[in-house]
Parts: structure tokens; C-alpha cells; sequence
């Protein structure tokens, strides 16, 4: 018998339907009359907002897991870019990316809708060259991409004036750039709207991940992958932060009556990077030894907007006191929020990104972690290594297992699962009867 | 009361059964393609050697890559955790213990309680563990047994520099046409094997003392590389390779 009640998320087929819809809007914008632009899910999506209630967009690293979690149409687009001579140890939501428009197939069926612009930023290397490869698969199209490299937030670093102007600088002259391109005006209304929903949709993102301090967690990370994905889509839409208001108050109903994610829950882990998305059973492994993933840095802050504290804590980031005001204030506003992310900081020194997981590792509680050595993003790989080391100087058991978020030929399901089995045995887990 | 560990490997089965916690009989057999028939023979050789009877053990522990796969045994425990039991029953100061099989190494730090601290395993790589020594040794054209004592003849250190098996197999070629002397050539086999598992006990932290198990560890080849490469000694258990199921066995029995 378990030991929690559970029950289903209520609004587990809204958070589907949100997605389908996202996707929808964009393959049939052109049929409704209005545009739509590709780039990347860190991409400042609240700036095209402002041109228009009609603007729709497709960011290319969901787009990428999408592919990746239907295994074959994903092994098609990865061979078509092998095919096509690019190299296979390129970013593996980039390979699937190029891959499903060299085979002209989207993912959500029909073929493959060409973006009027391309609205990019420089978050990594491979993002640098993305669009620039989209660009000239698809017979040329203008695109934009803003240079983020301004240094890590504080405690760590510091973002100075200088700093977010310098970001703030090439957002304000891309919105010159968004109104020759598509020869529609700016709408400033629209814009700070649109800023003002990408806090409330990252800020409560965050409160819903805290909530998950509570024993029995509330949520279990495989559910929250379909839950955080929205504000990866477009976290400036206002349908979007509505639906985290609302999820933030059925979860926190399920904490106060006791509602757990895993009925058996024994062990909390924490997982770190994107997963194999053709491997998610891997979570549901898990919980035959009573062991459940409550989340990850990457789940938490990928999208959701948190503060490290001086005291070694990890809590959500205030929402601004105040709208902008005006263009240049909310630009101001949006880079100042948004160089706050906690996945940026890594970039800088592992060692921030090892503070924020061992703040993790303190506050909700967990047993161990398991670290995904991901072969398909070198971006968030970055230093995990040193991840590893620092935790386990914390004190925390920590597995790895090697894999690749996007490409299925690089994850070996029995090896891992035999990892994980030697994991749990050194938590002490034993496989509970079906 | 009669207990039993089951370790399936890649190329063999290995059978340990206790009486009261003390080894009773021992068996070693080919895995072979068909694991159910081979471990079936294997239980009949048991019975025709020794006497015990499958239906007098009280209770049946399997480990190794085939441990979910078998019949006889009631429960299960990973090579990890039954390699730590294993080695340390032989030896309570033992706090690294590396596994070198056919088709895996691993690394195990342990504390003074056996409890496993962190672990390592090479799973994707052939060049280290036991089925590289094996491509190398035809490659030589020598016999796997000989390969070990042949490369304690070496005079000297040759780098091999190839990441990969198969390259490595090719590289051989070319040392062959250099007319590298073969003990050179053996030592470097066993030198490339030893950097790959050194480094993997330098990832979990090397602490003595040091015991190392599996049937590679019969090579004495390999042996002395590795007691090189970590510059301390190693412990090779006198049965090194049925330490495993030594350890599933006493798991078996509660310990």
C-alpha cells in the first residue's frame, strides 16, 4: 500500500493543450494573416510581442526535444544532417532542428513552416551558428542575434549599468531592425505587457519549484518537464502565466493535503541537465525503489528566476515592484531579470552553478544525485565535472550516467538502468513489490 | 544452513555456495549463448562434484550482467555492491576494490562499514577490460595465457596512443611492422588497459589498501602494469575471479 495519497495533476490537459495550441499557431500563422519567427527559448521572446498580438514563434531547443522524444522521426532529422556532412557530436537539438527542415517535416505534422525572421541570442557556440545554418537552409532569412555574454549576477558577479546596457543596447536596436524587417510598428503597450507577463510567468514558476521543498514532494520531475516546457515556448504570453498562477495554487493545494507525486516516495534526487528525452521511463524507474526526482537546476532554472543568497539559499526572485514605464525602462527591466537566470551562471565559473545544487541538495531535502553526463549540450555540461566533485565534498551520494538528450543512439537504456540499480543499493534503496 | 551467489558474466559463470558463511564448493563455467543451459549444466557439475543438491540451498543471490535473467535466484545485487561484500569479507582494510571483467572495469571506494562510498564503471570502451587484452593477444598471435607472462619480459615502455580497441588493434600493426620485440609490445597492451582503469580509481579517490578482482586480474601482466600506474600494491585475491558471487553468496546469507 502507499505510503502518501496521490492523485492527477488537474491541469495536467491544459498544460497539453497550451503546448499544442503554441505549436498550432505557429504552422498556421500565415493562414490567420499574421508572422511568425524562429530562435532560441532564451531569446528575449517579449520583444517580438511588440509587434503585433498576431506574432507567433517557434524556440528551437523544445522543438528540439519534441523531436527527440519521438525516437524515429528524430534518428530520420539526425541522419539527414549527417547526410547533409555535419558533424554528429554538433548540439543534438540542433542536429534534429536542421535535420526535420532538410527532411521538410515538423514535428506536429505537415511540413516544415519557414520563420519570417530569425530572433536570436548568442547563449552558447552553438547557438551562434543555428541560425545561421537555418538561415541558409531555408534560401535566406533575416535574422537578428544579440550578444549575451555580459557576466554572471550577483552574489557571484556583478551586473553593472554598463553591463545591461550592453545587452539592453542590441535589444533596443533589434526593435529598429523587428519594424524595418517586417514594416510593421513597434507597439510599446504590447511590449511592456509582454515583459510584465515573462515575470510573472518565471517568477511563479520558481514559487511552484519551492513548493516542491515539501515532504511528499508535490510533483515528481518527469511531470514537471511538461509543466516548465510552456515558459520555454514563450514565456511572454499571458495565457502562459495565467496557467502558472493557476498551477501554482492546485500545487500548493496538493502540499497542504499531503498529495505526493509518488505514492512510495523514500528517496529525493535531483537529476541535472536536459534528460534523454527518448528515455524519460528512466524517471519511472526510479520509483520502483521508492525514489523520486524532485526536480534539478535545470527544471528550476531553466525558466524560473531565483536569487542565491549570501546564506547559502536558493529562493525565487521578487517580482519587480513596478511596470516599466516605458520602451527603454522595460528593456532595461528584461535584461536585468533575465542575466539573472541561474543556468547562465555556470557559464562564468562552475563553481556558481555547484552552489545553487548544493543549495538544492540542502533545502529539499534529498538523498543523492544523479548527474546526466549529456553528450548533447555542451553548454549545460559545462563544468559538471566539478559539479560531481563539489557535492560530494557536500556530502551528497552522486551518480552519473552518460547519455544524450537528443540523440538515442548515445544513451544505453540497460547500462543506466544497471547504474542506477548500483545507486540505489548504496542509498540503501531496495525495489519495492509491485 | 546453505547459501549461494550467482554471478553472470559476459563469458562466465561463476557458482560460490556457504555453509554457515564458509565457502562449501566453487564452480566456474562458460556463459555461452545459451546463459539458462549453461547455468543448468552448471548446477548439475555442482551436484555431481560436490553433492549439494539445487534444493538443499536455502537461499539463491545472482549478480552480474545476467542477474535478472535467471531462474534459481530469489533476489538480485549489482556487481558494485557484491564485489564491495566480497572483497571486503576477504579483507576488512580494503577501501578500493577494481573489477576488471570481460566487458567491464570498475572502480569501488568502500568505507571501513563495506558501505559502497562512489563507484566507476567503464562500460562503453573496450580497451578496458578484459576482451581488449583478448583482440590484442590474436592480434599478436599469442595465446591469452602467455600474453601477461610475455610482457614481463619487456625492456621497455612503448606508448600506445590509441583511444579505441579497434585502433589500438591497428596501431599493433604498425609496432609489429617498426619490429617492435613482442614483450614490449604485450607490456604496452596491458599499460594501455591499467591507464584506463587507473583513472577511473582516481576518480572515486584511490585509498589502500587496494584489492583487485575478476578474471582479469589472473593476467599478471596487467597486474604489474597497474601496481605502476597507481605506484602502491595491489592485493589479488587467490580465487580473484569468484569474488562476485562470493559476495552475492553473502548476501545471500544476510551478511
Amino acid at each position: 500500500m502507499a505510503k502518501y495519497p496521490t492523485e492527477p495533476l488537474k491541469l495536467w490537459n491544459k498544460a497539453k493543450e497550451i503546448r499544442e495550441t503554441f505549436y498550432r499557431n505557429y504552422a498556421e500563422a500565415h493562414d490567420k494573416g499574421g508572422i511568425r519567427w524562429a530562435g532560441g527559448a532564451w531569446t528575449f521572446d517579449a520583444v517580438p510581442a511588440g509587434l503585433g498580438e498576431d506574432v507567433y514563434s517557434l524556440t528551437s531547443e523544445p522543438y528540439g526535444a519534441s523531436l527527440a522524444f519521438n525516437r524515429k522521426l528524430s534518428l530520420e532529422c539526425l541522419e539527414a544532417t549527417e547526410n547533409a556532412g555535419w558533424s554528429r557530436d554538433l548540439c543534438s537539438y540542433m542536429r534534429n532542428y536542421w535535420g526535420s527542415i532538410i527532411i521538410n517535416k515538423y514535428a506536429f505534422g505537415g511540413p516544415f513552416p519557414k520563420p519570417d525572421f530569425i530572433w536570436q541570442d548568442h547563449i552558447c557556440c552553438s547557438h551562434a551558428k543555428w541560425y545561421q545554418v537555418v538561415s541558409e537552409l531555408e534560401g535566406g532569412i533575416p535574422m537578428w542575434c544579440v550578444d549575451v555574454a555580459a557576466g554572471g549576477c550577483e552574489p557571484f558577479m556583478g551586473l553593472s549599468p554598463a553591463r545591461i546596457d550592453y545587452v539592453a543596447g542590441q535589444l533596443l536596436d533589434g526593435i529598429d531592425w523587428l519594424e524595418k524587417t517586417t514594416s510593421r510598428r513597434f507597439n510599446d503597450e504590447l511590449y511592456i505587457e509582454a515583459c510584465w507577463n515573462d515575470f510573472r510567468s518565471t517568477h511563479k514558476w520558481a514559487e511552484i519549484c519551492l513548493l516542491n521543498q515539501a515532504v511528499p514532494a508535490p510533483l515528481d520531475e518527469k511531470s514537471m518537464y511538461s509543466l516548465y516546457v510552456l515558459a520555454t515556448l514563450q514565456k511572454s504570453w499571458k495565457v502562459i502565466a495565467d496557467f502558472y498562477e493557476e498551477l501554482y495554487k492546485e500545487v500548493e493545494d496538493r502540499v497542504k493535503r499531503g498529495i505526493a507525486a509518488v505514492g512510495n516516495e523514500k528517496y529525493r534526487v535531483i537529476s541535472d541537465t536536459q534528460p534523454p528525452w527518448g528515455f524519460l521511463k528512466v524517471f519511472r524507474y526510479l520509483e520502483k525503489f521508492g525514489c523520486v526526482s524532485i526536480g534539478s537546476l535545470y527544471t528550476f532554472g531553466l525558466e524560473g528566476m531565483w536569487n542565491y543568497t549570501e546564506e547559502g539559499q536558493m529562493i525565487p526572485r521578487a517580482m519587480p515592484d513596478h511596470k516599466p514605464k516605458d520602451r527603454e525602462e522595460a528593456t532595461r527591466m528584461l535584461v536585468d531579470w533575465h542575466l539573472h537566470k541561474p543556468e547562465y551562471q555556470h557559464f562564468y565559473s562552475p563553481k556558481f552553478k555547484s552552489d545553487f545544487m548544493t543549495a538544492i541538495a540542502n533545502d529539499w531535502k534529498l538523498d543523492g544525485i544523479m548527474l546526466h553526463y549529456n553528450r548533447g549540450c555542451e553548454g549545460l555540461s559545462l563544468g559538471i565535472a566539478e559539479n560531481r566533485l563539489a557535492l560530494q565534498k557536500a556530502g551528497y551520494p552522486v551518480m552519473t550516467f552518460e547519455g544524450n538528450m537528443g540523440d538515442e543512439r548515445e544513451f544505453d537504456e540497460a547500462r543506466t538502468m544497471q547504474r542506477i540499480d548500483a545507486f540505489m543499493e548504496t542509498l540503501g534503496a531496495e525495489q519495492l513489490e509491485e | 544452513m546453505l547459501t549461494a551467489g550467482i554471478d553472470i558474466g559476459a563469458k562466465t559463470i561463476e557458482i560460490v555456495i556457504l555453509d554457515d558463511g564458509k565457502i562449501a564448493f566453487q564452480n566456474l563455467t562458460v556463459a555461452g549463448y545459451d546463459v539458462r543451459e549453461s547455468l543448468k549444466k552448471a548446477w548439475e557439475d555442482i551436484e555431481a562434484q560436490s553433492g549439494i543438491k539445487l534444493d538443499g540451498i536455502k537461499k539463491i543471490v545472482a549478480t552480474g550482467a545476467g542477474r535478472k535473467d535467471t531462474i534459481y535466484a530469489s533476489d538480485t545485487i549489482t556487481e558494485v555492491s557484491a564485489a564491495a561484500k566480497g572483497a571486503l569479507a576477504l579483507n576488512r582494510d580494503i577501501r578500493t576494490v577494481v573489477d576488471v571483467g570481460a566487458e567491464e572495469g570498475r572502480a569501488i571506494k568502500v568505507d571501513s562499514a563495506g558501505k559502497v562510498m562512489d563507484f566507476a564503471i567503464n562500460e562503453k570502451c573496450a580497451a578496458g577490460a578484459g576482451a581488449f587484452t583478448e583482440a590484442m593477444a590474436r592480434a599478436l598471435e599469442v595465446p591469452l595465457e602467455e600474453l601477461g607472462p610475455l610482457s614481463l619480459q619487456s625492456t621497455q615502455a612503448v606508448p600506445m596512443n590509441a583511444q579505441c580497441a579497434v585502433f589500438a588493434e591497428s596501431e599493433l600493426v604498425t609496432l609489429v611492422h617498426n619490429k617492435t620485440p613482442k614483450p614490449d609490445m604485450a607490456r604496452a597492451i596491458h599499460d594501455a588497459i591499467a591507464d584506463r582503469i587507473v583513472s577511473m580509481v582516481r576518480r572515486v579517490g584511490l585509498e589502500e589498501k587496494v584489492m583487485l578482482i575478476g578474471g582479469v586480474a589472473r593476467n599478471i601482466g596487467f597486474v604489474t602494469s597497474l601496481k605502476r600506474d597507481l605506484e602502491t600494491e595491489v592485493i589479488v585475491p587467490e580465487d580473484c575471479e569468484y569474488v562476485g558471487a562470493y559476495g552475492a553468496a553473502l548476501a545471500a546469507a544476510g551478511k
